[in-house]
C-alpha cells in the first residue's frame, strides 16, 4: 500500500462535473429498439384463428376466442388469440410460429391501465396505442420455426405418361410420409372445409407416429372411399391449411393414399374389425357412385340391409367412369368397393330402374331409399351443328375409354369446357394419339379445373384458347369446320368478370372430333310419374334437408344429382349424412 | 492475513484458527453458553447476491458457523422443462441466471442441436460468440459494482451499471430484449445484426475501456479496496479440485482451467485469447482477474466483430418445431460463464419433450461448501465482500 492508494481513488470526483448518463424522459428521449419485442399487434387481414400460437405458448398465455365482426367460414376459424399479459413472458415465440404471419409485436416499453382486466386483451380486435407502430419484433424472413416445403412425390415425365394410362404420381414412402405429416400444425381448419369433415389432424398424427391401423380407422369413420379419394380428390383442404398463406400446404391428399396404400385389401377387414349386428331393416341404394356406396356403409354398419341397384357393369360411378385411370387406377376403386361389398351389402349391376326392376317394387319393399343416380347427360352447347356424328360429350369418351370401346377421334380434336371434366377429356385424347385444343370462354386463372390439372395438361401439349365462343360446326367432308369468337372480359364491380363475345372477330379450324365437357346433369326419367311430380328439384337439382331427405319422405337423396359441388368428397358427405339421416327417420 | 487493531479486547490478535473448535468438520457449538448469537443475513439484504440466506451463528462479530439458506425462489426450470416441447425451452432456461442468462440459451440449444444431430451455420456460431462475450462483459459490470458496493463504495457500481445499460441496450438492438435475450434457440440465432451494430459496438468497446481506466484508479488503487480483500477467502490450491471449484475463482488459485481454452467451442479456436491466472487466491486476486477477464472479454468481442461475416445463414434447417422430436440420447455441453464452467446435461428419451434436463452452475459449489468454509473466523461485516468475491448467483443454486 502507497500514499498512491490513498490519494488514487479521488479522481472519481472528476466525473461529478460531467454529463450524467440519466435521460429525463427515457420513453420518449429512447424509443426502443427497431427489434424490440413490446406489445403484441395482429392483422385481422391474415389471421385465421388457426391457434399455432395458442399452441406453442410455453405459458398458456394464448387463448382463442371468437371476435365480433369476424365470421367463422372455410379457412378461417372465426377466432383471434387474446393474450393474457399476467402470464406472457414476451419470448415472442407466437410470433415466429405463425404460419400466416399476421401476429407481430410493436416497440413499446410501457403501457399502464387502471383496470387489470385490460392487460387481457385480444389484439387487433381491442384498439391499443401501439396498433399503428411500425417497428417492432417480426420474424426475419431468413428464419423458420414451421416447415413450409411440401416433401416432393415421385411423378412420371411428361415423355413417360403422355401415351399409356399408367399411374402417373407415385406414393410416398414411409420416410416421406412422416416427414409430410410432421410438417402439420394440427389447427383443423381443413377438418371444417373437407365436406366430409374428415379427421385430418388424426390421421396426419397417426401417420407420424406409424399407426397405420389406427390412421386407416379414422379415415373409414368419415369415408369410405379413402383409397380413391387419396388420389383424385379435389383437396378443399389443402387450399385453406394455414400453411398455405405463406408456403405449400400439407400435402392432405397424398397422405391419406399413402395410409390405404400401406393396407392390401385382404388386411382391410381384420384392421376395421366392423361388427353388423342386424336390425331386420331394409334400404334400397339407386347408384352405386360414391354417394351410394357411402350411404350404403355407414347404413350397414348400423345394421341395415342393403340393396344397390346400378346400371353399369360395375360400381364407383364417376370415378370409375368419369375420371381416367392414369389418375385413379380401377385397382384402387376395387379395393374400396370390394371392401363395402364384403359386409354384406348387396350390389345388382346391369340392373336399370324400369328396364329390369320396376321402381314401385323396390319403393314398397324396402323402408327407405336413397338415390344418387349421378350426372349422365351431357348439357350441350347449343350452336349449330351439334347433332352432327363425330361431335361427342366429355363423359360418354371417358366411359368408352373404360368400357374398353374403339374408339375414333381423328388426328385433331376440339374440347369446350374448362372444368375437370374437360381436362380429363382432352388428357384422355391426347393418350388417344389425337392434337387437343381447349377452348373456354373466360381467361385460363377463372377455370374450374384443378390448377395442377392445367399444369400437367400443358406440360403434355395441349392447346388452350381461353376466351373463346363456340359458333357454329360445319360438315366437311369427314371433318367438321369448326367456327369460333373471341370474347372480352367485362369486369362490374362485386361481380365476376363476364365473357362478351367481339363482334367481327371470328376464327376457322378443321378438326375431327368435337367434345363438350361444359357439365352434366341429372337423368332422373326412371322416377315415376307420381313420385316426380312430389320430387322438388332446383336447377336440376334433387332439393334436400339437412339430414338428406327430399320432399318424398321416404326417398334420399345425395351426390351429383342433388349437390352443386360435382366431386367425389362431397358425395361421400351426402351419403355419410342420409345414411344418419335415414337412421333417424327410421327410429323415430 | 491483514493488519489487525491493535486493541487489546480484539480476538483476531491470537491465533483463532484452533476456534471454533471443530469436530467432524462441524464447528461445536453450544447455544445455551450464551456466547453465540444467530444472525440472519437476507434473503432480503443489499449485501448477499440474491435471493438466499446467510444463517450466521458469531462470537462477538466473528463468524463461527454459516450456513447458506436457498428456496426463496425457486421455480422448478429442471422439472418444468420436462413438461415443454424442445423449442419451449429456451424461453425458460434463460432465466436460470439472471445477469448472464445468454450461457444457459447457449448451452441449451447446443444440448438440443447435438442430440438432433445439427450442425449451425458458421454466421450463426460468429452471431453466438459474440453474444456470449457481450453477456460475460454484461455480467462481470455487475459484478465490479456489486464488488465495489459490498465495501461501501456505491460509485463505482453506479458507473457499471450505466455502462452495462449501454451494452444492454445493444443487446436490445440485437435481440429485441434487454435483459432475457431469448435469442440463441435450437437451430441458430433468431435474427441478423442490425444496421451499424458493429460500428456501435466498437464505439462503446473505446467508451468502456475509458470507464475500466477511471476505475482502476479509484478501485484497484484504493487503500480500502486492497486492505479489506486481501487475505479475505483464501482458497488454497489443493481445495480448487477438492472442492470443484471453477471459474476465475479457481484461476486465482493458479488453476490453469478455462473452458473456452481447456474444451473450446462455437468460434473460440479462431480467436486469440491467454489463460489469466493468478497465485494470491484470495478476494483481491479474484477480482484483479476478473478485471484482466474484463479487458480480455473486450478484445475478444472486437475480435470477433473484426471476423463476424456480413453474409451468410443464421438458422440451420430443422424440421417443424410443434412436431419435432429429438433422438433419444444424452449429452453434457459445457461453457465459460463468468461465474465459471456452466454445464446442461440434456436426455431426450426420442419424444417431443426432454426426459431430464440438469443444469449445472457453479454458484451451487461457490456459495454453499466454499462459502461456508471461507467465511468461518470472518468478521460479519466481510460476509457481502466474500459472497461477491466467489461472483455467486442464487438462481443457479435451485434451478
Amino acid at each position: 500500500m502507497s500514499i498512491k492508494d490513498i490519494i488514487s481513488p479521488f479522481s472519481v470526483w472528476k466525473r461529478a462535473a460531467q454529463k450524467p448518463w440519466t435521460i429525463k424522459d427515457p420513453i420518449n428521449d429512447r424509443p426502443g429498439a427497431e427489434n424490440y419485442r413490446g406489445f403484441h399487434k395482429n392483422d385481422f387481414d391474415k389471421c385465421v384463428g388457426c391457434g399455432t400460437c395458442e399452441d406453442i405458448c410455453q405459458n398458456a398465455a394464448i387463448d382463442l376466442m371468437p371476435v365480433e365482426g369476424v365470421e367463422t367460414d372455410m379457412g378461417d376459424s372465426g377466432l383471434r388469440p387474446m393474450i393474457d399479459y399476467g402470464r406472457c413472458c414476451w419470448c415472442a415465440l407466437c410470433v415466429d410460429v405463425c404460419p400466416t404471419g399476421s401476429l407481430t409485436m410493436s416497440n413499446d416499453y410501457t403501457w399502464v391501465t387502471d383496470d387489470p382486466e385490460d392487460y387481457r386483451f385480444i389484439p387487433g380486435a381491442d384498439k391499443k396505442k401501439w396498433d399503428d407502430c411500425e417497428k417492432g419484433y417480426k420474424r426475419a424472413d431468413n428464419f423458420q420455426l414451421i416447415d413450409f416445403e411440401r416433401i416432393k412425390m415421385k411423378e412420371l415425365g411428361v415423355e413417360e405418361r403422355s401415351s399409356p394410362f399408367i399411374e402417373m404420381v407415385k406414393g410416398y414412402s414411409k420416410e416421406q410420409a412422416i416427414e409430410e405429416a410432421e410438417r402439420c400444425l394440427e389447427c383443423g381448419i381443413c377438418v371444417a372445409r373437407c365436406p366430409a369433415h374428415m379427421d385430418i389432424p388424426e390421421y396426419i398424427k397417426a401417420i407420424r407416429e406409424d399407426d397405420i391401423e389406427l390412421a386407416v380407422q379414422i379415415l373409414y369413420k368419415t369415408n369410405p372411399f379413402s383409397a380413391s379419394c387419396g388420389r383424385v380428390c379435389t383437396h378443399h383442404c389443402e387450399d385453406v391449411c394455414s400453411l398455405a398463406h405463406n408456403g405449400e400446404p400439407i400435402a392432405i391428399r397424398w397422405l391419406k393414399r399413402y395410409i390405404l396404400d400401406q393396407v392390401s385389401p385382404e388386411e382391410m377387414a381384420k384392421v376395421l374389425k366392423s361388427i353388423i349386428q342386424t336390425n331386420n331393416k331394409k334400404v334400397a341404394i339407386i347408384g352405386a357412385g360414391p354417394g351410394g356406396l357411402s350411404a350404403a356403409y355407414y347404413l350397414r354398419l348400423l345394421g341395415y340391409e342393403i340393396t344397390i341397384f346400378e346400371g353399369n357393369e360395375k360400381g364407383g360411378g364417376m370415378l370409375r367412369y368419369g375420371i381416367p385411370e392414369y389418375r385413379l387406377p380401377y385397382d384402387q376403386l376395387d379395393k374400396d368397393i370390394d371392401y363395402i361389398a364384403s359386409l354384406g351389402v348387396k350390389i345388382n349391376y346391369n340392373t336399370r330402374i324400369g328396364d329390369e326392376v320396376n321402381f314401385d317394387d323396390i319403393y314398397n319393399s324396402n323402408d327407405a331409399l336413397f338415390i344418387s343416380p349421378g350426372l349422365w347427360n351431357s348439357i350441350p352447347v347449343n350452336i349449330t351443328g351439334e347433332e352432327l356424328p363425330n361431335v361427342i360429350s366429355g363423359i360418354d369418351l371417358l366411359n368408352k375409354v373404360t368400357n374398353n370401346e374403339e374408339i375414333e377421334l381423328g388426328s385433331k380434336v376440339a374440347v369446350i369446357g374448362g372444368g375437370n371434366s374437360a381436362m380429363d377429356a382432352a388428357r384422355t385424347a391426347k393418350r388417344l394419339g389425337a392434337e387437343v385444343e381447349v377452348y373456354y370462354r373466360r381467361r385460363i386463372e377463372d377455370m374450374p379445373a384443378d390448377v395442377e390439372e392445367i399444369v400437367e395438361a400443358q406440360e403434355e401439349n395441349v392447346k388452350f384458347f381461353p376466351q373463346t365462343t363456340p359458333l357454329e360446326l360445319k360438315k366437311e367432308g369427314s371433318r367438321i369446320k369448326f367456327i369460333w369468337g373471341k370474347n372480352k372480359m367485362e369486369r362490374k364491380e362485386g361481380e365476376r368478370p363476364k365473357p362478351v363475345l367481339i363482334k367481327g372477330e371470328t376464327f376457322e379450324t378443321d378438326i375431327d372430333t368435337f367434345i363438350i365437357a361444359i357439365g352434366q346433369k341429372a337423368d332422373l326419367s326412371f322416377l315415376p310419374e307420381k313420385i316426380n311430380n312430389n320430387l322438388e328439384t332446383k336447377w336440376s337439382k334433387v332439393v334436400v334437408n339437412e339430414n338428406g331427405q327430399t320432399t318424398v319422405e321416404k326417398i334420399f337423396s345425395g351426390g351429383d344429382a342433388s349437390n352443386n359441388k360435382a366431386d367425389a368428397v362431397s358425395a361421400i358427405a351426402d351419403g355419410h349424412k342420409a345414411a344418419v339421416g335415414i337412421d333417424k327417420y327410421l327410429n323415430k | 492475513m491483514t493488519k489487525q487493531s491493535k486493541s487489546k479486547y480484539n480476538n483476531f490478535k491470537v491465533d483463532r484458527s484452533k476456534f471454533p473448535e471443530m469436530e467432524n468438520g462441524k464447528p461445536v457449538i453450544d447455544l445455551d453458553s450464551h456466547k453465540y448469537t444467530k444472525l440472519w443475513q437476507g434473503p432480503q439484504h443489499p449485501g448477499v447476491t440474491g435471493n438466499m440466506a446467510i444463517e450466521l451463528t458469531i462470537n462477538g462479530d466473528e463468524i463461527v458457523q454459516a450456513k447458506t439458506h436457498v428456496g426463496y425462489l425457486h421455480r422448478g426450470f429442471e422439472k418444468l422443462l420436462e413438461r415443454r416441447k424442445y423449442i419451449q425451452g429456451f424461453t425458460i432456461v434463460c432465466r436460470i441466471c439472471v445477469p448472464e442468462p445468454d450461457t444457459n440459451e447457449y448451452l441449451y440449444s447446443a444440448a438440443v442441436e447435438e442430440l438432433a444431430g445439427i450442425e449451425i451455420p458458421k454466421k450463426a456460431k460468429w452471431i453466438r460468440t459474440l453474444n456470449l462475450e457481450m453477456s460475460r462483459l454484461a455480467s462481470f459490470l455487475m459484478w465490479l459494482g456489486g464488488q465495489a458496493g459490498s465495501l461501501g463504495m456505491g460509485v463505482i457500481g453506479q458507473w457499471t451499471v450505466g455502462m452495462r445499460d449501454f451494452w444492454l441496450d445493444l443487446f436490445e438492438e440485437m435481440t429485441g430484449g434487454r435483459i432475457y435475450h431469448m435469442y440463441m434457440i435450437p437451430g441458430g440465432v433468431r435474427k441478423d445484426l442490425p444496421e451499424g451494430f458493429v460500428e456501435r459496438a466498437k464505439e462503446l468497446i473505446v467508451e468502456t475501456r475509458k470507464l475500466l481506466f477511471d476505475i482502476e484508479k479509484a478501485l484497484f488503487n484504493n487503500a480500502i479496496f486492497k486492505s479489506r480483500l486481501k487475505g479475505l477467502g483464501i482458497i488454497p490450491p489443493e481445495m480448487v479440485d477438492e472442492y470443484g471449484i471453477v471459474g476465475a475463482n479457481a484461476r486465482a488459485s493458479g488453476k490453469e482451467y478455462d473452458v473456452r481454452m481447456n474444451n473450446p467451442y462455437l468460434k473460440y479456436p479462431e480467436l486469440d485469447m491467454k489463460m489469466i491466472t493468478s497465485t494470491g487466491g484470495d478476494a483481491f486476486a479474484r477480482a484483479e482477474v476478473r478485471y484482466q477477464e474484463i479487458h480480455q472479454t473486450l478484445d475478444l468481442i472486437s475480435q470477433i466483430l473484426d471476423k463476424l461475416p456480413r453474409e451468410g445463414e443464421i438458422q440451420a434447417k430443422i424440421p417443424n418445431v410443434v412436431n419435432w422430436k429429438i433422438p433419444t440420447g444424452e449429452t453434457y455441453v459445457k461453457a465459460e460463464s463468468t461465474r465459471g464452467e456452466h454445464g446442461f446435461y440434456v436426455v431426450s428419451d426420442g419424444t417431443k419433450y426432454p426426459r431430464r434436463v440438469f443444469n449445472r452452475g457453479a454458484s451451487y459449489t461457490h456459495a454453499i461448501s466454499v462459502f461456508e468454509k471461507l467465511a468461518i473466523n470472518r468478521s460479519i461485516s466481510d460476509t457481502a465482500a466474500l459472497l461477491v468475491s466467489l461472483q455467486t448467483c442464487p438462481p443457479e443454486i435451485e434451478r
